[in-house]
């Protein structure tokens, strides 16, 4: 662990494979952007790789005051002891305060083994960051300007705001798509610094031998429209009827965890906390109750629209329209209403 | 070949299955109000550790860390096939977040002497972080391999297996001992067995005797039928109560709220055909679609 540091830079993991940086790594520096200011410190990105300089402009142009770079033949691969080891020696030789991750594979792979070597703290898939203040025992003692770490917790029934107030960096990893994309600025300056690591073939203990690549099935992220069933359309058969309407919307099939679990859909239509985080034009929920981990990864869609039989069920909380009926009367009467007018 | 398997499992609140009385006033969980069950990935974990043990020998053990009612999955465990079931317990253990939790755990794996593989599941389904496994196999100077899917090859000192990476899958190779996570999509959990499930439903640990504790005759009777289950303290593991409990944990929960989704005013459309097309005109209108 570091002492607390409240000069610390905010540091973003800047994630990239074969050369190619992962998005998350530029939606963190967004958010990375807002907490640096709020603390009055710089925001740097940390990228590790082999050959890999020429994405540090990129993390420059995305809001980086500075990019530490390593590079080194060693870490041309992500391996979880090499990439931790590079962590572990830049945080501490910089110490900063707060490190963001991607919630990736990679990233899931690697945060925790950098905790665990720094004994320091760590929140996975936060939906939200903030900085605020910690009170122990009414005011006795207060803790200024902590990262605040939101997540939901316990299967979604609760949300849940950690600190880590004295075992620095402060440090959470965030899924793709949760924060929002920042605007370019090709003309942003920023400062590159080279950095050098003790890495040696040791830490390198995998051994990669074959390794395929699957587009995914769906883009739900860049979808204008997505139709996602839940629980409550019944059956995979029925799922059809989901298809159907985005098919006619020109939208995206998606669903709840419940409707994957069930097997009505496979995992990449799969929308909230645990799935992918959308924030299309039109959002059509079908069967869906609407549980926080779902609601987390469509709340901010512009326009939701919620069918349920179920007048209580949480989702009609999100939603600019609210049908209560039978799935399998209204969305036949929505799908002929859409190509009438079309 | 023999190869020996320690499985880290966790007993978890149903998530899918909370009501109303599930939170205590406090915002603290209350685990009473909700079934119990066995992790599912953990379960497996396991029985990938059963499949390495039928086709290579050696042993299965399987730890848990939690209350003594955790023993349930440990009888469960031993029910599908596992050869020995330990208990990890001990009120300091209370308010562990995952990096207490991975250290107390590795302290456990580190007694148990010689491994070959640690084997998890990918994650809990009451926290999802998927962090305890990268942490122990930190805190065990392991490498880990995480999201397994399948095991390719086991022999001269290395495995192979097959990996998500999300969007496809590597094969990797590397060297024992070695930290695995697996996925539900590894494998089928065999079910318990009917005949090892007579043979250890008595099996028990002592802190399951409640205050009282047990006699030592009904702990000798126990013992010399194979029916105790072990069960460790933090003083049995030698563990550094700094790295334990509410002291060990860095992460702090600041705030808890209940999630209420508040109805916030949104248009009730009637599910007549009349009411559907008023909504899609007026979606047209404001070039939501169209």
């Amino acid at each position: 662990m570091i002492e607390v540091n409240r000069q610390g830079e905010v540091w973003v993991f800047a994630e990239q494979s074969e050369g190619v940086l992962n998005e998350v790594s530029l939606e963190l520096l967004g958010k990375g952007r807002e907490l640096a200011d709020k603390l009055s410190v710089e925001l740097a990105s940390v990228l590790g790789g082999s050959d890999v300089g020429g994405l540090a402009d990129e993390l420059v142009a995305y809001g980086a005051d500075k990019v530490y770079v390593a590079d080194d033949k060693l870490l041309a691969e992500y391996q979880s002891k090499s990439y931790e080891k590079m962590l572990c020696e830049l945080i501490g030789r910089h110490k900063p305060q707060i490190v963001l991750y991607g919630a990736t594979v990679i990233g899931r792979d690697l945060a925790p083994r950098v905790a665990s070597a720094m004994k320091a703290g760590l929140t996975a898939d936060c939906t939200d960051l903030q900085i605020g203040d910690y009170e122990i025992g009414r005011g006795k003692e207060v803790h200024k300007d902590l990262l605040l770490q939101i997540r939901p917790a316990f299967g979604g029934n609760i949300i849940a705001t950690i600190v880590n107030y004295d075992r620095w960096p402060q440090m959470a990893t965030v899924r793709e798509g949760v924060m929002a994309l920042p605007g370019r600025n090709g003309k942003a300056k920023g400062q590159v610094i080279s950095e050098k690591v003790k890495i040696s073939v040791e830490d390198l203990s995998l051994e990669i031998l074959e390794r395929h690549r699957e587009q995914k099935k769906v883009n739900l992220k860049s979808s204008r429209v997505i139709v996602a069933g839940g629980a409550g359309v019944g059956s995979k058969d029925n799922f059809r009827l989901i298809w159907d309407l985005a098919n006619c919307l020109g939208g995206a099939p998606g669903a709840s965890r419940a409707a994957v679990d069930l097997g009505y859909i496979d995992h990449d239509h799969q929308v909230g906390q645990t799935g992918t985080t959308v924030r299309p034009a039109l959002y059509i929920a079908v069967g869906i109750s609407g549980a926080i981990q779902h609601c987390a990864g469509m709340s901010e869609s512009a326009k939701i629209v919620a069918i349920n039989d179920d007048p209580e069920a949480p989702i009609f909380g999100v939603a600019h329209y609210g049908i209560v009926g039978d799935m399998n009367e209204v969305v036949p009467r929505l799908i002929k209403a859409i190509k009438s007018k079309a | 070949m023999p190869y020996d398997c320690v499985v880290l499992v966790k007993q978890v609140p149903d998530t899918s299955l909370v009501t109303g009385n599930a939170m205590n006033d406090d915002g603290t969980v209350n685990r009473a109000a909700l079934p119990a069950i066995f992790n599912p990935e953990d379960l497996n974990a396991l029985e990938l550790a059963l499949e390495i043990r039928d086709e290579y020998g050696g042993r299965v053990t399987v730890i848990t860390m939690g209350l003594p009612k955790a023993c349930d999955i440990l009888r469960d465990s031993l029910y599908r096939g596992a050869d020995r079931a330990i208990l990890v317990t001990d009120r300091r253990c209370a308010a562990s977040d995952t990096l207490a939790t991975s250290y107390i755990l590795s302290c456990a794996v580190k007694k148990l002497g010689k491994y070959d593989i640690v084997l998890c599941g990918r994650q809990a389904i009451d926290g999802d972080t998927a962090q305890v496994g990268p942490q122990a196999a930190e805190k065990l100077g392991l490498a880990q391999i995480t999201y397994v899917e399948e095991l390719v090859e086991l022999g001269k000192g290395s495995i192979t297996v097959r990996r998500s990476i999300g969007s496809g899958w590597e094969k990797v190779k590397g060297k024992l001992p070695v930290l695995l996570t697996v996925m539900d999509t590894a494998n089928e959990p065999r079910p318990a067995g009917a005949r090892r499930m007579m043979q250890f439903k008595k099996a028990k640990s002592v802190a399951e005797f409640g205050k009282e504790g047990a006699t030592e005759e009904q702990l000798a009777e126990l013992k010399a039928k194979g029916l105790l289950i072990e069960q460790w303290d933090l003083d049995d593991l030698e563990a550094d109560l700094q790295w334990c409990g509410r002291d060990g944990s860095p992460t702090k929960v600041h705030r808890i709220q209940s999630v209420v989704l508040t109805a916030s005013g949104h248009k009730k459309v009637e599910p007549t055909e009349e009411g559907i097309r008023g909504m899609v005109h007026e979606l047209i209108e404001d070039h939501t679609i169209g």
